[in-house]
């Protein structure tokens, strides 16, 4: 594999990329998810928070 | 009797499926599938390609950025493509989650042309010779990366925030004209970059052991770009859920406690 170090940098953004997109959605939706809860009681007993 | 595409009965059934709490429901209860599918296809998929994919005769093993690469390219066409449909929505039948959603996709959808040209970059560098030439293919898909980058920016830059989600919608649609070009450069024009391997009209041209991972590979990412979509989407509408409640809250107070709570839009 002469080309390795270009494959692993590649496989390494492919894999970094949509992870720390995906981290940061799901941060961010159970922050809002615990704030909308803390200040409305009604949206935590629908299930919507 | 259904009604056909662009009656007002069109018009109220999207707007049926627009509901907000509709949606946070909806979402609720697939996200969690489309997560787990999208981490097991995306996993399959390059573990495959790197692994047990044969090497191209020509290229050797450095076809296998190709797993990467082309899902990439593939989404940063379509989810301009998906943002474009957001537009239509948001301008035409004044949709409310088209909004929040094309806001949403804008980041998501630059930070996959960002990860098909730094692939590009790095399978360029070793069967090129370069890292980056000024071919047709890769100087539209820069201009895809910079319409995304626009439309961030723009949706961000008023105080008005329906004054910004109008304005980004109507450069998503004038930016649609950069699509087919990105498509069909390589034929248009005599370029670096090769000629589409995979056509809704004709058979593949690569093998059946390279094209099962690229395909899967490529549905797993899709599925990863729609998962994060949904989950920002669900997070805009909580967060604007939220500051309605505060404001709501603050105008019957009278106070301007509620509003230093306001939670900031993310990016």
């Amino acid at each position: 594999m002469t080309h390795l170090p270009f494959i692993v940098a590649s496989y390494a953004l492919g894999v970094a990329i949509p992870i720390g997109f995906g981290l940061a959605a799901f941060l961010r939706m159970g922050r809002a998810r615990r704030r909308l809860a803390a200040i409305d009681p009604r949206a935590r007993r629908g299930g919507l928070a | 009797m259904r009604s056909a595409v662009g009656t007002p009965q069109t018009g109220r059934s999207l707007h049926r499926f627009a509901n907000p709490g509709q949606f946070l429901r909806l979402s609720g209860a697939v996200l969690p599938w489309l997560t787990a599918g999208a981490i097991a296809l995306t996993a399959l998929g390059l573990g495959w390609g790197l692994f047990f994919a044969p090497a191209d005769w020509q290229q050797g093993d450095a076809v296998r950025i190709m797993y990467v690469h082309v899902p990439a390219a593939w989404l940063a066409s379509s989810g301009y493509l998906a943002l474009a449909v957001c537009s239509v929505l948001s301008l035409v039948w004044r949709h409310p989650l088209a909004d929040l959603a094309a806001v949403e996709i804008g980041p998501v959808g630059a930070g996959f042309t960002a990860l098909c040209l730094a692939t590009g970059s790095l399978w360029g560098k070793p069967m090129w010779g370069a890292w980056w030439v000024w071919d047709a293919r890769l100087t539209s898909v820069l201009v895809l990366f910079f319409l995304y980058l626009g439309h961030v920016a723009l949706v961000r830059a008023f105080d008005d925030p329906t004054r910004g989600y109008r304005a980004g919608a109507i450069l998503a649609l004038v930016g649609v004209v950069n699509l087919p070009i990105i498509k069909f450069s390589v034929d248009w024009w005599n370029t670096l970059h090769q000629p589409a391997s995979i056509t809704l009209t004709g058979a593949p041209t690569m093998a059946l052991s390279m094209l099962w991972p690229l395909l899967i590979a490529a549905i797993g990412y899709m599925l990863a770009f729609a998962a994060i979509v949904i989950a920002r989407t669900r997070a805009a509408v909580l967060e604007r859920r939220i500051r309605s409640l505060l404001m709501a809250r603050a105008a019957s107070d009278g106070g301007e406690a509620a509003t230093s709570m306001l939670p900031q839009e993310g990016v």
